[in-house]
Formats: C-alpha cells, sequence, structure tokens
C-alpha cells in the first residue's frame, strides 16, 4: 500500500498544530493526539505526515534535513523504519542527544521513530528529524523535495515537502560508533 | 448587540462594555456593535485555536489569548475572491514592507515565494505557527492581523506575463520632492494588525522567508488609533488634528465595489485591484504657526468632527455654493473644493496610516502614509491628485516624498493547503 499524501493536506488539522507548539523543546516523544481531527476531508487513514517542510542547503554543504508531524491514524503501533529520497545519496533516522561538553548533538536513533496508535510525533529542528545526505543537488527554498518514509509493515508514506530557508537545526552530527571525536561536526549545513 | 451577546458572551461583550467605562463614555450603539463584532470573531478563534489547549493557565497560553478578546480575533473576511487588506477594517499598526527581486528570481522561483508566503499568511492571520517557526508564541494572538501581497511591474513580467498600462509610475506633479529610497518596488508586502508585537513577528517571519528571493527596498510603518481607543469605524486623524478619510466609499457598498475593484477575466480582472502609496510628509513646525479657523478653511472641515465648515456634520455633504459676504464659504484653495471629482469615475478608497518619528527631522519627523485603492490609479487617482498638485492650501504644510503602485492580484481560488496563494493567477 503506498500513499501518495499531499502533506498540505491536513496542515490545516488545529490538533498537528498544537502539538507542533505543544511539544516545545521535549523533542519528539510520542504524544497523544489530544483532539482527533473532526473533518471528514482530514480524516486519514494509516500514518500521514503533516506540516512536513526541508531545509534548505547545497549539494556542496551536502546535508539537510526533514521535518514535520507524523500522525498513526490506526489502532496498531507501527515504527518508520527507513527513509529515502531522490534528493540524497543517503537518508537516516536522526535524534538529537546532549553531549557531556554542554551541546547537543545528532545521531542515528536506532530502531527508528516508534509511532504509537492514535499518536503523533513532532520532527523538528532540535529533535527528531529526518536527515538527508549527500545531497545529489542544490535545496533551494521554494522547491519542493519528495521523501519516502517506509514504516515496519513495509507501508510507504510518500511525502512532498517545501524547502524553506532556516538558520537554525546546526547541532553536529555524530555519526554512530564515532561519537566521542567530535570531529563531525556539520555546523552550517 | 444580540449577535456579541450569543457568541462571544465570555470575553469580549463584557471586555467592550469595560472598555467603555474605562474610557469614561458611553459609547453609541454602533460602537457597541462594532465591539461585540469583534467579541464574536474572538469566540470563532478561541474554538479554532484555543480550544485544544485545555484549561492550561499558563502565561502567553492561548486560552489566555482567547480571553483577550481584541488580541484573539482573527480579521474580518473578505468578499470571495479578494485578499484581505483591503475591503477589510485596517488594523492600527501597519507595515508596508517592499522588495527588490533578486537578479536569479526567475518565474519558478518567483512561484515558489509567492507559495511560500501564502502558506505563511494564512497561518499567520489564524495564529497558527509557519513551519519552521521557532517562536510561535508571539504569534498565537492574530489580534486582526491582515497580510495583503501586491506586485509591481518587474514582478509581472518576471511571471512571464504582461503588465497593464496602469501598473507604471504616476506622472510626477510639480510638488512631489520623491526620494528613491520610497519609490517603486518589484513586491510589497502589507501588514496591518492590532498588536504591534504580533505585527512584529509577522513581519519578521516574512522577512526571513524571502531573504532566498529578494532583497530589501525599503520598510514604511504607519498607525491609526489602538483598537478600542475610539469607537471601531471611527475615522482616523491625522498628525495635524485633522479627521483624515471621510468622504470614503463604504466597504460592501456596490459604490466601493465599483471604484475599488477591477472586472473581468484574466489576472488583472476581478477580485483585483491597485494600490498607490505615497509618502507624505507634514511639516508639524509650520503647522504650528497656522490658528484653528485657517486650518479649517484650508480643508474646509472642521476640525472637532471632520463636518464641513458650511455646517453639519461628519458624513454630510460640504456645500461648495455657499457664499458669505459675496465670498465662497469653502474657499477655491481648500483641499475638500479641490479633492472633489470633476468627473465621474474620479474616486478612490484611502486607507493611509499615520507615521511618526519623534526624534526625528525633516521629511522623516512625521507624515501620512496615504494609501489608496482604486480600479485604475490613472483613471482615478491622477486626475485627483493634479488638480491638487495646481492648487490645494494644504500643499504649503505637506510634501510627497515618497511615491509607488502596485497591483493587488485577487485572492487565490485555493487554500495555501491546496496549493493556492495570492498572485497565483500569473501562473495559470
Amino acid at each position: 500500500m503506498r500513499k501518495n499524501l499531499k502533506t498540505t493536506l491536513i496542515a490545516l488539522s488545529a490538533a498537528a498544530a498544537l502539538s507542533l507548539t505543544g511539544c516545545g523543546a521535549q523533542g519528539a516523544s510520542g504524544t497523544a493526539d489530544p483532539t482527533p481531527s473532526t473533518t471528514a476531508s482530514q480524516q486519514q487513514e494509516g500514518v500521514s505526515i503533516a506540516d512536513a517542510w526541508v531545509k534548505a542547503s547545497t549539494k556542496k554543504d551536502g546535508m539537510s534535513a526533514l521535518f514535520g508531524v507524523v500522525t498513526n491514524h490506526s489502532g496498531t503501533e507501527r515504527t518508520i523504519v527507513k527513509a529515502t529520497s531522490d534528493v540524497a545519496g543517503m537518508v537516516q533516522l536522526h535524534t538529537t542527544v546532549a553531549t557531556a561538553g554542554g551541546g547537543t548533538e545528532m545521531k542515528e536513533k536506532e530502531g527508528g521513530f516508534p509511532l504509537a496508535a492514535g499518536a503523533s510525533v513532532t520532527l523538528e529542528p532540535g529533535g527528531d528529524h529526518v536527515m538527508l545526505m549527500d545531497l545529489k543537488q542544490d535545496l533551494e527554498a521554494g522547491q519542493t523535495v519528495n521523501v519516502t518514509l517506509t514504516l515496519d509493515d513495509g507501508t510507504e508514506v510518500a511525502v512532498s515537502a517545501p524547502v524553506k530557508a532556516f538558520a537554525g537545526a546546526q547541532e553536529s552530527y555524530a555519526p554512530t560508533g564515532d561519537s566521542s571525536t567530535g570531529e563531525s561536526t556539520h555546523a552550517g549545513h | 448587540m444580540a449577535t456579541g451577546a450569543a457568541v462571544g458572551a465570555a470575553g469580549g461583550v463584557a471586555g467592550g462594555a469595560a472598555l467603555a467605562s474605562a474610557l469614561g463614555t458611553s459609547l453609541p450603539d454602533g460602537a457597541s456593535a462594532g465591539l461585540g463584532g469583534s467579541a464574536a470573531s474572538a469566540g470563532g478563534a478561541a474554538g479554532g485555536t484555543a480550544g485544544g489547549a485545555g484549561a492550561g493557565g499558563v502565561p502567553g497560553s492561548a486560552s489566555l489569548v482567547g480571553s483577550g478578546g481584541l488580541g484573539a480575533a482573527v480579521a474580518a473576511t473578505p468578499a470571495a475572491g479578494r485578499q484581505p487588506g483591503v475591503d477589510t477594517p485596517p488594523g492600527a499598526h501597519a507595515v508596508y514592507r517592499a522588495f527588490a527581486l533578486r537578479a536569479g528570481t526567475d518565474a519558478t522561483r518567483l512561484r515558489g515565494w509567492l507559495a511560500l508566503l501564502g502558506d505563511d499568511i494564512e497561518r499567520l492571520m489564524s495564529g497558527r505557527p509557519v513551519l519552521g517557526d521557532v517562536e510561535p508564541e508571539l504569534g498565537e494572538a492574530p489580534a486582526s492581523l491582515t497580510i495583503t501581497l501586491a506586485l509591481g511591474r518587474e514582478a509581472v513580467r518576471r511571471a512571464g506575463v504582461s503588465a497593464p498600462a496602469w501598473l507604471a509610475p504616476l506622472p510626477s506633479y510639480k510638488i512631489d520632492a520623491l526620494e528613491e529610497r520610497w519609490g517603486e518596488a518589484d513586491v510589497l508586502l502589507q501588514l496591518t494588525c492590532d498588536d504591534p508585537l504580533t505585527l512584529a513577528h509577522a513581519d519578521r517571519v516574512l522577512q526571513r522567508e524571502s531573504a532566498p528571493f529578494a532583497t530589501l527596498a525599503w520598510v514604511q510603518e504607519g498607525f491609526r488609533y489602538a483598537r478600542g481607543a475610539r469607537a471601531d469605524g471611527t475615522t482616523m486623524r491625522n498628525l495635524f488634528g485633522q479627521v483624515d478619510g471621510t468622504s470614503n466609499p463604504a466597504p460592501g457598498s456596490e459604490e466601493f465595489d465599483a471604484i475599488v475593484y477591477r472586472s473581468g477575466d484574466g489576472p488583472f480582472g476581478a477580485g483585483s485591484t491597485s494600490l498607490v502609496l505615497r509618502r507624505i510628509a507634514m511639516d508639524l513646525d509650520t503647522w504650528d504657526e497656522v490658528d484653528r479657523s485657517a486650518r479649517e478653511d484650508a480643508v474646509g472641515r472642521t476640525l472637532k468632527d471632520g463636518g464641513p465648515i458650511t455646517g453639519g456634520a461628519e458624513a454630510d455633504e460640504v456645500d461648495l455654493a455657499a457664499e458669505q459676504g459675496g465670498w465662497p464659504v469653502v474657499a477655491d484653495f481648500a483641499h475638500v473644493r479641490r479633492a472633489r471629482p470633476a468627473a465621474a469615475g474620479e474616486k478612490i478608497y484611502r486607507r493611509g496610516f499615520n507615521y511618526n518619528n519623534p526624534g526625528a527631522s525633516g521629511s522623516e519627523r512625521a507624515g501620512l502614509l496615504f494609501v489608496s485603492f482604486q480600479a485604475d490609479p490613472v483613471k482615478q487617482f491622477h486626475p485627483i491628485q493634479a488638480r491638487l498638485a495646481e492648487l490645494d492650501m494644504l500643499n504649503e504644510w505637506t510634501t510627497p516624498v515618497g511615491s509607488c503602485v502596485f497591483w493587488v492580484p485577487p485572492a487565490s481560488s485555493r487554500s495555501a493547503a491546496d496549493g493556492g496563494f495570492p498572485g497565483d493567477v500569473l501562473f495559470a
């Protein structure tokens, strides 16, 4: 089952907007959707993403990220286990962790992003996000980037996200198993 | 009143009454209805944005915004097919941010930019965070925010469309002392809002969004009465103390629609209009030398309430034929006589704001952001301005230092969520 969701379709959902503000700095821990969508046209089956966007970047810089609010409308727990994009040579599911030095760094999230039944997860700068690496092209503001999220049951969720200029999301990146070196800083991506 | 009581009983109507008593005045029926109207909007907003926030009561939380009445109000909805900020009530504060397109902003990038702006505009006006907003709390009280997109000739050209002849600089008038820094620009965002902090946030969001596509041409800020300081709908006063904007067509009327909006098919047809913005410096120092009777004679209206000096209330017609001792009561040089249409169709809708920079001098000290909307600036605005440039006593104390003309596209037929944005008619 491949769902071709227009990410902006459910952007009007008040619930999604609230979870974007509500999660704040706590990052993406699964939060129960407080107000299930009431409008029939906004009802989604399975897993959907709202308010998706991608940070503008360049091929030279090589890195960007996808953010948004992922909601599991089903009654079954699901996990995002993989993501791919035609604009990136490598895509990883990242989380942000505190470092001993008091900063934060990004690293691959083992096991992917769990989505409890009926819950929404916010992917945001400073928290969990879908990392786009080895960019094959510049990602210019105003363009649209396609990303495919794969769930643990094999379902694919197609995401079409606008690219926006964004000055934040500059945490350094520590590849798995190499978090001690601190050499993999990608400030400015 | 009944409507307000039914919908907004929780906050707005009581707030309106409290406001009236705080002012030490009893507002007329019209005023109460106006405030009640805003309460109704507040109730609607609370249902949409604050409803899910629960009873948090945290300072700055949506639930507190909801009880604030004016803050939670969303702007009145414009007539179908029209952008807000023209036929909707003007907010207390305004920002006009003008851009020059970057060389690389071609049709595709222009479209991408406008689509991003379209999404931002919808969210900001309803108090919802824009994508990637890291300070959404600043925008959670929409306070009747309106954001209007307008395009200059070059933006239309970049989109690959030929611009109409009227979308061009106005002729120069002999009273003009135009400064290039307030001149024509490619893209204009008009923001008006009853809360300056919400306005600052919205403006910053749009500035940030626009940086990849355009550079700043200029920003002009203005203001009117604070919302609630006077009854809603009170004609504004300028910094000369004059009631400014009396003989305006009433939004919602047939006359208004005929004066303001274009007709026909195509991008420059129905739902679209033109915006003229002229920065008029007002010399407060020399105005100080003029006594009140001479000030009233200069305009032809009283300072007390804007009524004609020939008698009557603000809304009454000026009796231009009235004479006293063989001389016209309203002098040949009076502003109202000179501004009067000489031919049918020479009418505009004024929606300006004051500017005031207490620490500045010269043309920057104080003035008026003269803003008018009309279907055709050449046919409607130009004849009036040409006549005033020839003779108008007010020219003694006023100097136009900036002038520009923009096209205000119709609203999109689609919501931003469905890919619509103001100006998308250019890319159809």
